[in-house]
C-alpha cells in the first residue's frame, strides 16, 4: 500500500531533464563567472593571457585555498570554523619559534602540525562534545588563537631559516609546488567526498543528522575527524605561508577566514550543510585570483577589492540559495 | 533562603561575584587597584563597548548576530570625520544625528539582506563587515582624520562632566543602557524580539511581524554603532580608515556572552550585559598593574570567551534538570 502511494508520487514529480540537472547548479555559474573574469581581465592587460603569471598570482593565496577544501567538507557536514586563518598564524608562530629556539627543523615542522592538531581538538571538543555551536565556538577560537599568536611573536616578525624560504619558487613541470599541492589535494579530497561510503555519509549528516544518526552513522565521530584534519591542514597552509614570506608575524592572514568562507560559497557550498562539492571550490579558487589580480592589474586600492570581495559573498549566498530553492528534490 | 537562592542562581550574581573575586585578588596584590583612580579607568574603557553591547544583545536575544559592528562604527565615524572637515563651521552637535543616521542606514542594509533573500545573518554580516571597512577607505581615500579637525568641544566629552566628575561620553552609555532596558522589559518591542529569538516558528503565529522586528533590530544595531563611532572620534580625536573600529565586534560579542546573552536566542538581560562589560573593563585595566603586556589581551578575552560558553551550558543543562525534577 504504501509502496504504491510513493510510487504514484514519484511518478507525479517528473523527473528534471538531464541538462538541466547538469547545467543549472552552482559550479556551472561560478564556472561561467571564471570564464567571463578572465576575458574580461585579459582586456585589462595581456599579461593575462600569460599562464605562468596567473600561476604565480596563484601562489599567494594557495595555502588559503587548499584550507577553503577542507573547510568546505566541514561546511557540508553542517558545521563552519571561521577560526583556521587563525589557526594558520598560530602554528606559523609556534613553527618559527620552536626552531628559533634552537629545535631542528623536520622536528619544528612536526611541533606545528600538532599545535595545529590540538587547536582542531579544541574546535571540535566545543562543538561537538559540548554541543555548542560551531560559529560562535570558532568566533571565540579566532579571537584565542590569534591573541595566542601575538603573545608568541609580540609585534616582531620571526624569521625563518634560509633553507626552509621559497616553497613558491620551487616547480615541478614549470608550475609552483603550492599550486600542485592545491591541485592533489582538490583531487584527493574531491574522491573522498564524491566516490568514498565517509563521502556520502558527510552529505548524509549535512542534509539531515537526525536521519543519519538512524541509519547507522557515527555523526559526532566523523565531524570530529573533519575538524582535526582541518586543524592540521591549517598549520601545514600556515607553514607554507611561512615559507613562502620568509618570516613570521601574528597578524599572518589576518581576516583570512572571510576569503576562505567566500571560497566555499561562491563554489556553491550550501551555508546551511548538505550540498557542495569540491569542484565547485576549487573553481571559486581560481575565480578569486582571477579577480584580485584582475584588480591589481587595473591599480585599483586594495581597499575597493575588500569591498569588492564583501559584495561577492552576498552575491554569491543568494545565487546559490536561489539555485537550491529552484531545484529542491 | 528560597529569596537568597533565586538570587544568587541568576546569572547576573555569577558575573558579579567574578567581578569582585578578580578585583579582590588583584587588589590583594596592587592594593591601588582598589581606589576610585582605576574605577575611572574601568569605566573609562568600557563606554563604547557597553553601546556596542547593548546593541549585540538585542540583535542575539533575536537569534541573529551581527559582525560588522566595527566597520558600521568606522564608517560612521568617518563620515562624521569627513564633515568636520569640509565643513569646518559646522555646529558641532550635527555630528550625533549624521553619525547615527549613517550607522542607522547601514543597519538597514544588513536588516534587508537577511529579511528579503532569508539568508543567515552570520554570512551577510560576514560580508558586509568587509564591505562597510572598504568603503570607508573609498570615502576618505585611505587617509586619517587628524586631531586637529575634531571639534573641541567633542573631545572635551571625554573629559568634561556635567555630574559628580563622571565624564559624559560615560554618561551617554549608561543612558543608553537605561534605554535599552526600558525596551527590552517595558515595550512590545521588547516583548517581540524576546518571543521571536525564543522560537521563530512560533512568532508569527503568534501575530509578530517578524520582518518588522527584524529589520527594527538590525537598525537599531548600526544606529548604536554609528554613536559609538562619534564617541570614538571624542575619545581619541582621530579617525583612521583601517583602525578605527577593526575587532571591535570581538569584544562586543565577548561582554554579550560573558553577560550571558544566550547565542540561542531569546535569552539575556541588560544588567548582565552591563556587568560582562564591566568584567572586560576591569580585566583590560588590570593588566598594566600586573605588568602583563597589552598583547595578551586578545587571548584572555578570547579565552573568557570559550569559559563563558562552557559556562552558560553547565547553567542551561542545570536548570533543565531542576525544571525536569520539578516536574516529577
Amino acid at each position: 500500500m504504501t509502496d504504491s502511494a510513493q510510487s504514484a508520487i514519484r511518478e507525479l514529480a517528473p523527473a528534471r531533464p538531464t541538462w538541466h540537472v547538469v547545467l543549472v547548479r552552482p559550479e556551472t555559474m561560478t564556472f561561467l563567472l571564471l570564464i567571463f573574469g578572465l576575458v574580461g581581465a585579459s582586456f585589462l592587460s595581456p599579461f593575462f593571457l600569460d599562464a605562468s603569471y596567473i600561476l604565480r598570482s596563484f601562489t599567494l593565496t594557495a595555502e588559503m585555498s587548499i584550507v577553503a577544501l577542507v573547510l568546505t567538507m566541514v561546511v557540508i557536514s553542517g558545521e563552519i570554523d571561521l577560526s583556521p586563518a587563525a589557526n594558520m598564524a598560530l602554528s606559523a608562530c609556534i613553527f618559527a619559534w620552536a626552531q628559533e629556539a634552537g629545535t631542528p627543523l623536520p622536528l619544528a615542522v612536526i611541533v606545528g602540525l600538532l599545535a595545529g592538531l590540538a587547536m582542531g581538538a579544541l574546535n571540535a571538543f566545543m562543538s561537538i562534545r559540548m554541543q555548542l555551536p560551531s560559529i560562535i565556538v570558532t568566533i571565540g577560537t579566532l579571537i584565542f588563537y590569534r591573541g595566542l599568536a601575538q603573545v608568541i611573536a609580540g609585534d616582531r616578525s620571526i624569521r625563518v631559516p634560509d633553507s626552509f624560504i621559497g616553497i613558491n619558487t620551487i616547480m615541478i613541470a614549470g608550475i609552483p609546488l603550492p599550486v600542485v599541492i592545491f591541485v592533489g589535494v582538490a583531487v584527493l579530497l574531491g574522491l573522498v567526498l564524491g566516490t568514498t561510503v565517509v563521502g556520502r555519509q558527510i552529505y548524509q549528516i549535512g542534509t539531515n543528522q537526525a536521519a543519519a544518526l538512524h541509519a547507522g552513522i557515527n555523526a559526532k565521530r566523523i565531524k570530529v575527524g573533519l575538524f582535526l584534519v582541518l586543524g592540521v591542514v591549517s598549520a601545514a597552509a600556515g607553514m607554507m605561508a611561512a615559507s613562502r614570506l620568509g618570516s613570521v608575524r601574528y597578524d599572518l592572514v589576518l581576516g583570512g577566514e572571510l576569503q576562505m568562507v567566500l571560497m566555499a560559497m561562491l563554489g556553491g557550498t550550501y551555508i546551511f550543510g548538505g550540498r557542495g562539492t569540491i569542484l565547485g571550490t576549487f573553481l571559486a579558487a581560481w575565480l578569486l585570483v582571477i579577480v584580485s589580480t584582475g584588480m591589481t592589474v587595473a591599480n585599483l586600492l586594495p581597499a575597493i577589492q575588500l569591498t569588492v570581495l564583501g559584495i561577492l559573498l552576498i552575491v554569491a549566498i543568494i545565487a546559490t540559495n536561489f539555485i537550491y530553492a529552484r531545484t529542491q528534490r | 533562603m528560597t529569596f537568597l537562592r533565586s538570587i544568587l542562581l541568576r546569572r547576573e550574581a555569577g558575573i558579579l561575584i567574578m567581578i569582585v573575586i578578580f578585583c579582590a585578588a588583584v587588589g590583594l596584590y596592587k592594593p591601588q587597584f582598589l581606589t576610585g583612580q582605576s574605577l575611572r579607568i574601568v569605566l573609562l574603557l568600557t563606554p563604547l563597548i557597553m553601546i556596542g553591547a547593548m546593541a549585540q544583545m538585542l540583535v542575539l536575544v533575536a537569534r541573529h548576530v551581527d559582525l560588522s559592528i566595527g566597520s558600521m562604527l568606522g564608517f560612521s565615524a568617518m563620515v562624521v570625520g569627513l564633515m568636520y572637515r569640509e565643513i569646518p563651521d559646522i555646529y558641532w552637535l550635527v555630528g550625533f544625528p549624521v553619525a547615527i543616521l549613517t550607522g542607522a542606514i547601514l543597519g538597514l542594509g544588513n536588516g534587508l539582506l537577511v529579511t528579503i533573500f532569508k539568508l543567515p545573518s552570520i554570512i551577510v554580516t560576514l560580508g558586509t563587515l568587509s564591505l562597510y571597512r572598504g568603503l570607508t577607505f573609498i570615502i576618505s581615500d585611505a587617509r586619517q582624520i587628524n586631531r586637529s579637525v575634531i571639534p573641541t568641544e567633542l573631545k572635551a566629552m571625554s573629559r568634561t562632566s556635567p555630574i559628580f566628575d563622571i565624564p559624559w561620553i560615560i554618561l551617554i552609555a549608561f543612558g543608553i543602557a537605561g534605554i535599552t532596558y526600558v525596551i527590552a522589559r517595558h515595550t512590545q518591542l521588547g516583548r517581540q524580539i524576546y518571543a521571536l529569538g525564543s522560537n521563530p516558528e512560533a512568532a508569527p503565529l503568534r501575530g509578530i511581524d517578524v520582518t518588522k522586528v527584524t529589520l527594527i533590530v538590525f537598525t537599531l544595531a548600526g544606529a548604536l554603532s554609528g554613536l559609538a563611532g562619534i564617541l570614538y572620534a571624542s575619545r581619541w580625536g582621530f579617525v583612521n580608515p583601517s583602525n578605527t573600529g577593526a575587532g571591535f565586534e570581538f569584544q562586543v560579542i565577548a561582554a554579550v556572552v560573558i553577560g550571558g546573552v544566550s547565542i540561542n536566542g531569546g535569552v539575556g538581560t541588560v544588567m548582565g550585559t552591563v556587568l560582562g562589560v564591566l568584567l572586560l573593563g576591569c580585566v583590560a585595566a588590570a593588566l598594566p598593574l600586573l605588568g602583563i603586556p597589552g598583547s595578551t589581551q586578545n587571548a584572555i578575552y578570547g579565552a573568557v570567551i570559550l569559559i563563558a560558553l562552557l559556562i552558560d551550558r553547565s547553567v542551561r543543562q542545570r536548570g533543565m534538570i531542576s525544571v525536569a525534577g520539578a516536574a516529577k
